[in-house]
């Protein structure tokens, strides 16, 4: 089931009694995520990622725009006349209910000709527990189980009435560093196997481009870019798409274009082949040094971090806008560590230059 | 006894001293009293040991009516006034214009002195030489005669004490329960929604689940409230409660003690402990509910 986003706008009325104008949460969101995809809306907190997602659901209505589940506009449906499944940040797992009967509450809701016997409820309620790996849990209550539990028990709540859409917000927020490795997995895992179309929120960059076929960047309620992981991650539209993505984050200097070529803090770094002369503010990816005894780029070095993979250089540039620049260079090369000096070339795909007031990326 | 522990029982001391002098001493004394027989205050002389008082106690006629009393009051209020209040509370949470209005209201009769509540409900019951009261009025108006609330027949006057007492009580059952409604989290109810899920049925298998805990705590100390009335009584039908047939328990204990036919404390000791050992049992039967259907 594709999911068409038309235009979509949500206005809250301003709670400031001096300010009065309405605070605009998501602002004209125009998007069509296919049928069968996992797509990730990525943001820092209060971009209206979430908001985007209770508008999906229905627990909140558009001011503006209109929402299609494949042809059919479910704008003015209730949640519940939807098909949608969601998963809440803090699973919203009834604590009184055993796992079983957690499952088994939305089949319980079915009227009418759908309506299900006990035996039948138990057994989808098996079935979706098998999906989510947790049929060996059925008779536990949520609060003896684990985070990764609970949000497996949440997952399998929300598919068991087999959505037609499947949203998770914050889906892994609430778990530790290594199960939440884990379970991003179990939820591309998932979503493979059921081929549900799925839309899950996030603020980690991490999380996001792992596991999603589309990543939906926002900020202050604006989309910023969509697109497939990599080619957002290579591609930045902006200087805060090129900034929200990737660890360690990309380096951002102070720069000049002139005559072609690209100037920062004195040296010239890089031929920027059609860009008119300007003041620019130029991102470098971290992986985009090469480090070159003649190379255009000197940086004195603050310290060089071994990772056993590879190996991050920490560095000052006059130009650079925070007071370190990290680079990441591969142990195949033998640094030095002693050396007080480091001068690099640096590799044109991963440099981008962006225009010094609006952000906006200037190609070249 | 290491340092640590005689730091702990010396700073407990004081609040076992005055514990001890005004809570441990007084009931072991009560207990004692009970069993002995013929007890004089002024002389501090009694007969002997024995088990008259419970026996003279349990077939006094106006212990009967006062037990009696109770029992109905607690029956009747404790329940009722539970579910009113509950009714109220979800009303409260589901709006939110006025609410704070509302709430300050049902209040109202918390922060209101208990004979200045008892006039009132003279005003409203009570059949003076001018008057046969607002609800005989209003009784009058749809055909109905005349009841005399106060000094009239036995249901009568009861009616008149489970209203009193719901009403006094039903203000802190609200501002609990109002509490409860409002701390369970609001993604619970969205999360349900989502799934269709009706309101009858959120409220059953949701909402109610979700707030036993403040729910039975209202019960369990509705039941001893109730047991203990007293004051309630004396605001409508004034202090000769005998006469009028409305004493409780507590009232009867206070009676032996200081009333007309004062004077008895062995008497009143064995139906202190009487009550004492009813109101242990309802609560021990009542833990044993919680723990089958209260979710904590």
């Amino acid at each position: 089931m594709k999911v068409v986003l038309e235009h979509l706008t949500k206005r809250f009325p301003s709670r400031n009694r001096k300010e009065k104008a309405d605070v605009i949460a998501v602002n004209d969101f125009h998007f069509e995520i296919p049928d069968g995809q996992l797509v990730a809306l990525l943001g820092p907190s209060g971009c209206g990622k979430s908001t985007t997602l209770n508008l999906i659901c229905g627990l909140q209505k558009p001011s503006d725009g209109k929402i299609f589940f494949g042809e059919t506009d479910v704008t003015n449906l209730p949640p519940e006349s939807r098909g949608v499944g969601l998963v809440f940040q803090n699973y919203a797992l009834y604590p009184h209910l055993t796992v079983e009967q957690n499952i088994m509450f939305p089949l319980g809701n079915l009227k009418g000709k759908d309506k299900l016997s006990k035996e039948e409820m138990k057994a989808k309620a098996l079935e979706a527990a098998k999906v989510v790996q947790i049929d060996q849990l059925m008779e536990r209550k949520p609060s003896e189980l684990s985070g990764g539990q609970q949000q497996r028990v949440a997952i399998a709540r929300a598919l068991v009435k087999r959505p037609r859409v499947l949203l998770l917000d914050e889906p892994l927020s609430n778990l530790d560093a290594r199960l939440r490795l884990q379970t991003r997995e179990e939820i591309r895992r998932i979503q493979r196997e059921t081929l549900i179309t799925t839309v899950f929120v996030t603020h980690d960059q991490d999380e996001a481009m792992s596991i999603s076929d589309m990543i939906v960047v926002m900020e202050a309620g604006v989309v910023q870019q969509i697109g497939k992981p990599q080619s957002v991650y290579d591609d930045p539209v902006n200087l805060f798409v090129a900034k929200f993505l990737g660890t360690p984050a990309i380096n951002v200097f102070d720069g000049t274009v002139k005559g072609e070529k690209l100037i920062i803090g004195g040296d010239t770094v890089l031929d920027t082949p059609g860009v008119p002369d300007q003041e620019v503010t130029v991102g470098i990816r971290p992986e985009g040094f090469w480090v070159d005894d003649n190379g255009a780029f000197k940086c004195d070095v603050q310290a060089v971090e071994v990772m056993g993979r590879d190996v991050s250089i920490v560095s000052k540039h006059a130009g650079s806008q925070s007071d370190k620049i990290r680079s990441i260079i591969s142990t195949e090369f033998k640094m030095n560590h002693d050396v007080a000096q480091v001068r690099f070339t640096l590799k044109p795909g991963k440099v981008h230059i962006f225009d010094k007031t609006t952000g906006e990326r200037i190609r070249f | 006894m290491d340092n640590k522990s005689m730091k702990g029982w010396l700073y407990l001391l004081p609040a076992i001293f005055f514990l001890g002098v005004f809570m441990v001493y007084p009931l072991a004394d009560v207990f004692i009293y009970s069993f002995e027989e013929g007890y004089n205050s002024a002389s501090q002389t009694f007969f002997g040991i024995g088990g008259y008082n419970y026996s003279y106690v349990l077939h006094d006629p106006y212990f009967l009516q006062a037990l009696k009393n109770t029992f109905l009051l607690v029956v009747i209020t404790v329940p009722v006034s539970t579910l009113i209040a509950l009714l109220i509370s979800l009303g409260l949470t589901s709006i939110t214009k006025l609410r704070d209005l509302y709430q300050t209201i049902f209040f109202l009769p918390y922060v209101t002195n208990t004979l200045a509540i008892g006039l009132v409900f003279m005003i409203l019951f009570k059949k003076t030489p001018y008057s046969d009261g607002m609800v005989n009025m209003l009784l009058n108006l749809f055909g109905a005669g005349s009841v005399d609330f106060i000094d009239g027949p036995y249901w009568a006057k009861m009616t008149v004490l489970c209203i009193y007492t719901v009403w006094v009580v039903l203000p802190f059952k609200i501002l609990i329960l109002t509490s409860a409604l409002l701390s369970v989290n609001q993604d619970y109810y969205n999360a349900a929604r989502v799934d269709g899920t009706s309101k009858f049925r959120i409220f059953m298998r949701i909402t109610l689940p979700m707030i036993s805990p403040s729910i039975f705590y209202l019960v369990i100390t509705g039941f001893i409230g109730a047991f203990k009335a007293y004051s309630d009584a004396v605001a409508l039908f004034g202090t000769n409660l005998n006469a009028a047939g409305m004493n409780t328990i507590v009232g009867y204990v206070y009676d032996m003690l200081y009333g007309d036919s004062g004077g008895y404390p062995s008497y009143a000791a064995a139906a202190a402990l009487i009550l004492f050992v009813i109101v242990l049992t309802i609560t021990c039967i009542n833990m044993l509910i919680r723990r089958k259907h209260v979710y904590i």
